[in-house]
């Protein structure tokens, strides 16, 4: 019962949170200056109208030869208001107005479209890293101060200190130009369970799961050689469990209580992905879409995207919290 | 009943323990040691973090430093070396850093490039000369094809310049003092290659042909190739292409050539209208003479030590400034940062309760917010300010907040200690126990946290440069990010123009966070001890 209400309690300021970044996206980009400028082969007439339409401008002004030559921008809190309604009355999240590639479509589809190569990649470096990067904690800790032990760790800093951006141009190069192992672009088609689209994966899928094997190498070591000092140890040993069984059974058990919530809190955040990786090896994920939204500055796009992202970011932090509390009974999240 | 012992015993029998000498607080004989004394002591004992603070201090001094020594300018471009490899004078002679690569090429590609050396042999004194295939050496492999280094300086040969005469006679000036041949002789119209991409490429000075609409030598019987180059009787004009007068270095064997009694010479310059005149120049020594003549900035020879952009920048130049612009701001958003952030939190900390509350959720929000939708609005709002002010800002908008985090916890941990009730005790009011008392206890993780704020703040500027949010690469501003961003496109072909970017930062980024570790346990006093 108590964490039930107390999730219930994350939830609810989860919610005014969001609602409160939202708005002030919503009023700060609504805020900018607005103008009409139809982009390649975009009929101009039909772009005002269709403005008119979603509700962005209103009152247009005509010349005598029927053009259109001024309008007002509708006040912002009105446009706040049809979008919250469109939203909430018929699901709809707007349409695409500024970017070629998607005008006129809904950003819901679109966004639907571009989602698969994002998460496919995230579950994969997570399925690669997470095991990897457990193992190799686990290991260095039962090692610790020996050469393994030292091998594993350095290993492990470098690989955390040195951007994501180098070691993947080192993978790109030499995986992809020097060795030809893998292809240089991701497969296009929506094939994506095939084994072609698996390998062209990879080199996204190898820059972003180095990362997380050292970040969870060293997030274990460092819990694990903390428990494996513990007095309960000493206890399982003189009961008469063998070195391995006693790390198993309660050494493990025990170490693994801060670190299962940030991978279940990886498994999250598997929907937003890395945007660099995203970008060097021409995925065709979420993060170019909302890169591109930026750009052109499509509104519909950027609110979804933007609150795709901040929703992701915010329910990721949730469910580690409330993770914690299901693991170990003893931590009572929330408690005075 | 116990003073009536006392009283049997007379006065004078007691004495002091210590005969005639006081008893005083002995002053210590060793060295009072504080607080960052003993961190000090502590991170010297950390030799990883001592290595990384010298790598720092190497890097700094680098992007001190090399902007002032070098040549080159941010804005230098020069189109002639773009992709040029590294090349270092001294290592002209070693198979390392002299500007060549090692490539296998077929015949014709092989044939190409070593005529263009066997022209430009004898360009420079006791020198290789220009030659694309380095000291004209190759072998040849298995395959068939030719194995040779070729010089990414020397590349381009020769081309085919219109300039004015009185450049011109400057030229031979130069030639005639120098004895560095610019001029080579031209070709007429005619001769040049039929095919229509390379009528314009200089460097077919032999007859040639056209195969598989390719342009190949048209080589003699004994394989040599046979020069086309246009020539005048002597002491006549023609009227083909009018030839100016030219007395300076002459290319081999050609002081006068004598068919059927007549002597003939090689053309050098060809008069054009409006006071111009055609040349055939040779890219590298021509670029020599405009540097030292005309230009006459501190380049003498192109030599890029880490090599050229795509667009010919010198990379060295771009990288040390580009770094000493990525510290300066680092630095400037980190104590602007430490400033706001220490304010709000020691307030937060401090107060507590419903301010603590209140300011809390207020950074919650700014917090969640994306930096990339903070970067979009400011770049919207002020298009006109520099992109690096929308970039101070957009980080100084978000960024404090994590100073404030932590400076907040500090005080939550202090304010309630003794020596801070003592304080108050004695009057102090709220302002002077929070500066005073508690924020120079909290310093030591401040400094650290700040630390760690440097290589993250160059990060994200290199993060956001190559996503292509912002753009720093404007005037005479560039930046790492900028360099790896520009470089990607060319990784297969020409790798060094984003290795060296790279190696930089993940030098830079792997010292400091050995050094921020470091740190932080060197101001940690409840590891004191523990590493003896």
């Amino acid at each position: 019962m108590y964490m039930f209400k107390y999730i219930l309690k994350r939830l609810g300021l989860m919610l005014m949170c969001f609602s409160i970044i939202m708005l002030m996206c919503f009023v700060l980009v609504k805020l900018l200056p607005f103008n009409v400028t139809a982009g390649v082969g975009q009929d101009k007439t039909r772009l005002y109208f269709q403005l008119v339409d979603r509700g962005y401008i209103e009152n247009l002004v005509y010349d005598r030869s029927g053009n259109i030559v001024g309008y007002d921008e509708v006040p912002i809190m009105r446009q706040l208001w049809l979008y919250l309604t469109r939203i909430f009355q018929d699901g709809d999240f707007g349409i695409g107005i500024k970017m070629s590639a998607y005008r006129n479509k809904p950003v819901v589809d679109v966004f639907v479209r571009h989602l698969p190569p994002t998460i496919l990649i995230n579950i994969y470096s997570s399925l690669i890293g997470v095991p990897i990067g457990l193992a190799l904690g686990i290991f260095a800790a039962l090692k610790k101060n020996k050469w393994q032990d030292h091998v594993i760790s350095t290993g492990v800093i470098v690989l955390i200190s040195v951007p994501s951006i180098v070691y993947a141009l080192l993978i790109l190069y030499f995986l992809c130009f020097k060795f030809d192992i893998f292809p240089q672009r991701m497969m296009s088609g929506t094939d994506y369970l095939s084994w072609g689209m698996f390998k062209s994966m990879m080199p996204a899928v190898l820059s972003l799961c180095l990362g997380s094997i050292a970040g969870y190498a060293r997030y274990t070591r460092a819990e694990l050689t903390e428990v494996l000092t513990s007095d309960f140890m000493l206890l399982a040993r003189t009961k008469g469990l063998t070195r391995g069984q006693a790390t198993l059974r309660h050494a493990l058990r025990n170490g693994m209580v801060p670190i299962f919530p940030s991978i279940i809190s990886e498994f999250i955040s598997v929907l937003s992905g890395s945007l660099i990786i995203e970008q060097m090896f021409s995925i065709p994920g979420v993060g170019g879409l909302y890169l591109e939204s930026i750009r052109a500055l499509d509104y519909d796009f950027f609110m979804f995207l933007s609150g795709f992202y901040c929703l992701v970011g915010l329910l990721a932090g949730i469910v580690v919290d409330i993770s914690y509390g299901i693991i170990d009974p003893r931590i009572r999240m929330g408690a005075r | 009943m116990k003073n009536d012992v006392n009283k049997n015993i007379p006065a004078e029998k007691f004495k002091f323990v210590g005969g005639d000498n006081a008893s005083h607080d002995v002053k210590f004989d060793t060295k009072a040691r504080s607080y960052f004394q003993d961190a000090f002591s502590r991170f010297c004992r950390n030799k990883g973090s001592v290595v990384a603070a010298v790598v720092i201090i190497i890097l700094v001094l680098f992007a001190i430093i090399v902007p002032f020594f070098t040549p080159f300018t941010v804005a230098y471009e020069d189109n002639n070396f773009a992709y040029a490899l590294p090349k270092n004078p001294w290592f002209e002679d070693t198979n390392f850093w002299d500007g060549c690569k090692e490539v296998a090429d077929g015949e014709d590609t092989f044939r190409y490039y070593y005529l263009i050396g066997e022209e430009l042999k004898d360009a420079k004194e006791g020198n290789g000369g220009h030659s694309v295939v380095k000291n004209q050496k190759y072998t040849k492999n298995e395959n068939g094809l030719y194995v040779y280094r070729r010089d990414s300086y020397h590349i381009k040969g020769c081309e085919y310049k219109t300039i004015q005469k009185d450049v011109y006679y400057d030229i031979i000036r130069y030639q005639n003092e120098t004895k560095n041949q610019v001029l080579y002789p031209l070709i007429d119209q005619d001769d040049r290659p039929s095919a229509t991409q390379d009528a314009d490429n200089a460097n077919y000075y032999y007859k040639t042909k056209t195969q598989n609409r390719r342009t190949v030598a048209d080589l003699d019987e004994n394989g040599n190739p046979v020069p086309v180059y246009y020539r005048v009787e002597e002491g006549k004009t023609d009227s083909l292409n009018w030839t100016l007068p030219y007395d300076s270095i002459r290319i081999e064997g050609q002081d006068g050539i004598e068919v059927d009694g007549k002597t003939y010479f090689y053309s050098y310059g060809f008069e054009k209208a409006g006071g111009l005149v055609e040349v055939r120049v040779n890219c590298y020594e021509y670029y020599v003479y405009r540097h030292t003549q005309v230009i006459k900035d501190k380049i003498s020879e192109p030599y890029f030590l880490l090599g050229a952009t795509h667009a010919g920048k010198d990379i060295l130049t771009c990288l040390s400034s580009g770094a000493r612009f990525s510290f300066i701001f680092a630095i400037a958003v980190a104590v602007v940062n430490m400033f706001i952030g220490a304010i709000w939190g020691a307030i937060a900390g401090y107060y507590g309760g419903t301010a603590d509350i209140v300011m809390e959720r207020i950074t919650d929000v700014l917090a969640a917010i994306p930096m990339m939708v903070v970067i979009t609005l400011l770049k919207f709002y002020l298009d006109k300010t520099p992109t690096f002010l929308i970039l101070f800002l957009s980080f100084i908008a978000t960024g404090w907040i994590g100073v404030a985090g932590t400076t907040r916890m500090q005080f939550y941990r202090f304010k309630n200690q003794e020596y801070v009730l003592a304080a108050r005790t004695l009057g102090a009011n709220d302002r002077r126990i929070m500066f005073k008392h508690i924020f120079p206890n909290a310093l030591g993780t401040l400094v650290t946290s700040i630390a760690l704020v440097i290589p993250s703040m160059i990060f994200s500027e290199t993060s956001l440069t190559y996503l292509g949010i912002i753009d720093l690469s404007v005037g005479n501003i560039t930046s790492v990010g900028t360099l790896i961003a520009a470089g990607q496109p060319y990784l297969a072909d020409y790798p060094h123009i984003v290795a060296s970017p790279s190696i930089f930062l993940a030098l830079l980024m792997l010292s400091f966070n050995l050094f921020g570790n470091g740190l932080r346990d060197a101001f940690n006093p409840s590891l004191r001890g523990s590493e003896d």
